[in-house]
């Protein structure tokens, strides 16, 4: 698991970063995917299977798609490529990267040793809480999905 | 060698079989087809027509295989391996019989319906990247067509999921000992049967493709091996939803004198040619009809019987 | 007492749901059964090479050139059918025998313009060029597919036997003069007052 973890890791640290760089909208997005599924994967790698496949399933599968959607409706061609290029010279991205390397090694000093017993969260285990403490919280999130769909049908009815 | 879940034999053996038997459904297809519209369908190449599927083989491995230059390769490319990579990892889940299978994973239902949301993008990329105006409308379809019915496909499976209380589908196909699944969640059934039908795109929600009236949608710019992926990703689609609806509502291997895996085959076998029936018989409805059919009808019934399956399990734990 | 007018806004939800389910699962339920019942009915496929189809007698199909009942040439190259022709496939040229019979020096017809259309054969005055219920004219080279006078013209009288155009016409040809065709009076002597 050790070894998986590690790997989903490095692919998803790696394909962040091309999302960030990439000027092509498309490939920006299909990188953010792959990023997705490969965090899915550190999920999976440390016992929690069930967020891992929602991760999978929500994310790269759903909300990604809707990205891709949007993409699909705005013609992009090559002048925004062009501004994206323009759009990130080295004075924009240095400072920043600068200032997140600090936090990172202050993050990697200050992390707690590595938790080596894994214990595996099923789908079980996952509903037992979401419908046990946090039911009221269950409840308040599906009366707001409820509302946007209601409204979601009215404003297309119209 | 022993037949255990998981092992090489397994899975380079249900690897050839799930890729040998989606190549032989070209054939299939062709003859059943003819056979519902009174024809003979192709019966020339080898006996009964079975090297059909050689001819269309060689056919489509040396066609050339163009990329337009307007193009955007890296998706082109990637779209078609994408539809591939899907599904047969989706089999992977699939038991098609005690032994017989690749992982006994505790999410597989969920594990499916993870990677039918993934092959959504196979056919949006391939829309995208080509650049045509008619795959753009394809993928489009295709996008909306996919993710609504998404929904509908993991709630009508969730009443299957609630009676067998396990997200395994060996374990379901074990709890269907005392009778199928089709009995009790029959509007399941039926939902995850259309579900399946336009998440695989076949006819007749083959509305991303519809030849009439977008060309051939998003695979419009595709030729050669790359457009052989993307049908022949169509057929593995159908074979798992069809090993799927055998392994969900029907007993999955279960059954008296033959052995599990000839019932399987036959199970499985028969809701392929039912897909086949519905190619031949029903025509395609409207965009527009397909996805108010969808939200205004599939969605609520699903809920419905998702809603009464839980009150009846309760009610009978409770006695 | 009900009310015999059906009214369509006063359904209720359960008529409007019943409705909806005849539209949706019933009539493609019927549909299914309908074509699955086909796969029991007989087919309607000719297998080509090994058997052949019915072909009727009036079909349309390679062109030929039939001699008359005395089995000499029909064509007398009146240029009819080239004429009526749509795509002009047909070419030929008159010449004559010592007899005074017309005939063609060359008939060639380019089968790889020919749209089997049969304006040829309506044309023709002396049922000369006919069409056959023959289709098999695949060829691999396109030169092969003109076709010239000793292709085209056959032994027979083709699909009309009687047609004799020389028996009817006036005209006078070797061994027939003026005025002993079929039904032909001998000619008048006009110079003479004897009726």
């Amino acid at each position: 698991m050790t070894e998986l973890f590690y790997s989903g890791a490095v692919v998803a640290v790696i394909a962040t970063l091309l999302v960030i760089v990439q000027t092509n909208v498309v490939h920006a997005l299909i990188y953010l995917v792959l990023s997705l599924l490969a965090v899915a994967v550190v999920f999976f790698s440390v016992g929690a299977p069930f967020v891992a496949i929602l991760e999978a399933i929500v994310y790269a599968g759903a909300i990604m798609v809707l990205f891709l959607f949007v993409v699909m409706m705005l013609n992009l061609g090559q002048r925004s490529r062009d501004q994206e290029k323009n759009w990130l010279p080295a004075r924009s991205w240095l400072v920043p990267s600068v200032l997140a390397a600090v936090l990172l090694m202050q993050l990697t000093a200050s992390f707690p040793a590595a938790q080596t017993q894994i214990v595996e969260v099923g789908a079980r285990a996952v509903s037992e809480l979401l419908f046990g403490p946090y039911v009221l919280a269950v409840e308040l999130a599906s009366f707001l999905l409820l509302a946007g769909l209601v409204s979601a049908y009215h404003i297309a009815k119209k | 060698m022993q037949w255990e879940v998981g092992s090489a034999l397994n899975i380079a053996s249900i690897l050839a079989a799930v890729i040998v038997i989606a190549a032989m459904l070209i054939w299939v297809e062709r003859r059943l087809l003819g056979f519902w519209q009174d024809r003979l369908g192709p019966n020339r190449v080898g006996p009964f027509g079975l090297l059909q599927v050689v001819a269309d083989m060689i056919k489509i491995f040396t066609k050339e295989d163009w990329i337009p230059p307007f193009a955007d390769r890296f998706s082109f490319v990637l779209a078609p391996t994408i539809i591939m990579i899907v599904v047969l990892l989706s089999f992977s889940v699939v038991p098609f019989a005690p032994g017989v299978g690749i992982v006994d994973s505790n999410i597989g239902v969920l594990f499916v319906l993870a990677m039918a949301s993934l092959g959504a993008y196979s056919v949006m990329l391939g829309g995208l990247s080509s650049d045509n105006k008619y795959a753009l409308l394809g993928s489009l379809r295709a996008a909306a067509q996919m993710v609504s019915y998404e929904v509908f496909m993991g709630i009508s499976l969730l009443g299957v999921v609630a009676l067998a209380g396990s997200f395994n589908l060996r374990e379901i196909v074990l709890a269907q000992e005392g009778g199928w699944f089709v009995v009790p969640q029959f509007i399941g059934f039926i939902i995850f049967l259309i579900a399946g039908v336009a998440e695989s795109h076949r006819l007749p929600f083959d509305i991303p493709e519809a030849e009439q009236e977008i060309c051939a949608g998003y695979h419009t710019e595709y030729s050669g091996m790359k457009f052989g992926m993307f049908f022949v990703g169509e057929y593995l689609g159908l074979v798992l939803i069809s090993s799927l609806i055998t392994v969900l509502f029907f007993g999955g291997w279960q059954g008296p004198l033959l052995p599990p895996l000839v019932w399987f085959f036959i199970k499985a076998s028969c809701f392929i040619a039912f897909f086949i029936l519905l190619r031949a018989a029903i025509p395609r409805p409207r965009y527009d009809q397909l996805m108010s059919y969808g939200w205004l009808f599939l969605l609520p019934l699903s809920l419905i019987n998702l809603l009464i399956t839980g009150v009846v399990i309760l009610s009978a734990n409770q006695m | 007492m009900s009310d015999p007018i059906a009214r369509p806004h006063s359904k209720s939800f359960f008529a409007k749901f019943a409705e909806l389910i005849s539209d949706t699962l019933t009539s493609q339920v019927v549909t299914l059964w309908r074509v699955f019942k086909h796969l029991f009915v007989a087919t309607d496929t000719v297998q080509y090479p090994e058997q052949q189809p019915h072909m009727f007698s009036r079909w349309r199909g390679r062109i030929i050139l039939t001699r008359d009942p005395d089995g000499e040439e029909r064509c007398v190259a009146c240029n009819l059918c080239a004429v009526a022709c749509p795509v002009d496939c047909i070419a030929l040229q008159k010449t004559e025998d010592e007899e005074g019979r017309w005939y063609p020096e060359f008939f060639r017809i380019n089968f790889s313009r020919c749209i089997m259309c049969g304006f040829c054969e309506e044309a023709c005055p002396t049922n000369a060029i006919q069409l056959t219920p023959d289709f098999e004219m695949a060829e691999y080279k396109r030169q092969d597919m003109v076709w010239e006078k000793a292709d085209l013209l056959i032994a027979g009288t083709g699909k009309y036997h009687e047609t004799n155009f020389y028996r009817v016409a006036g005209k006078a040809i070797g061994g027939k003069d003026k005025g002993e065709a079929r039904n032909e009076l001998p000619p008048v002597d006009v110079r003479s007052l004897l009726p």
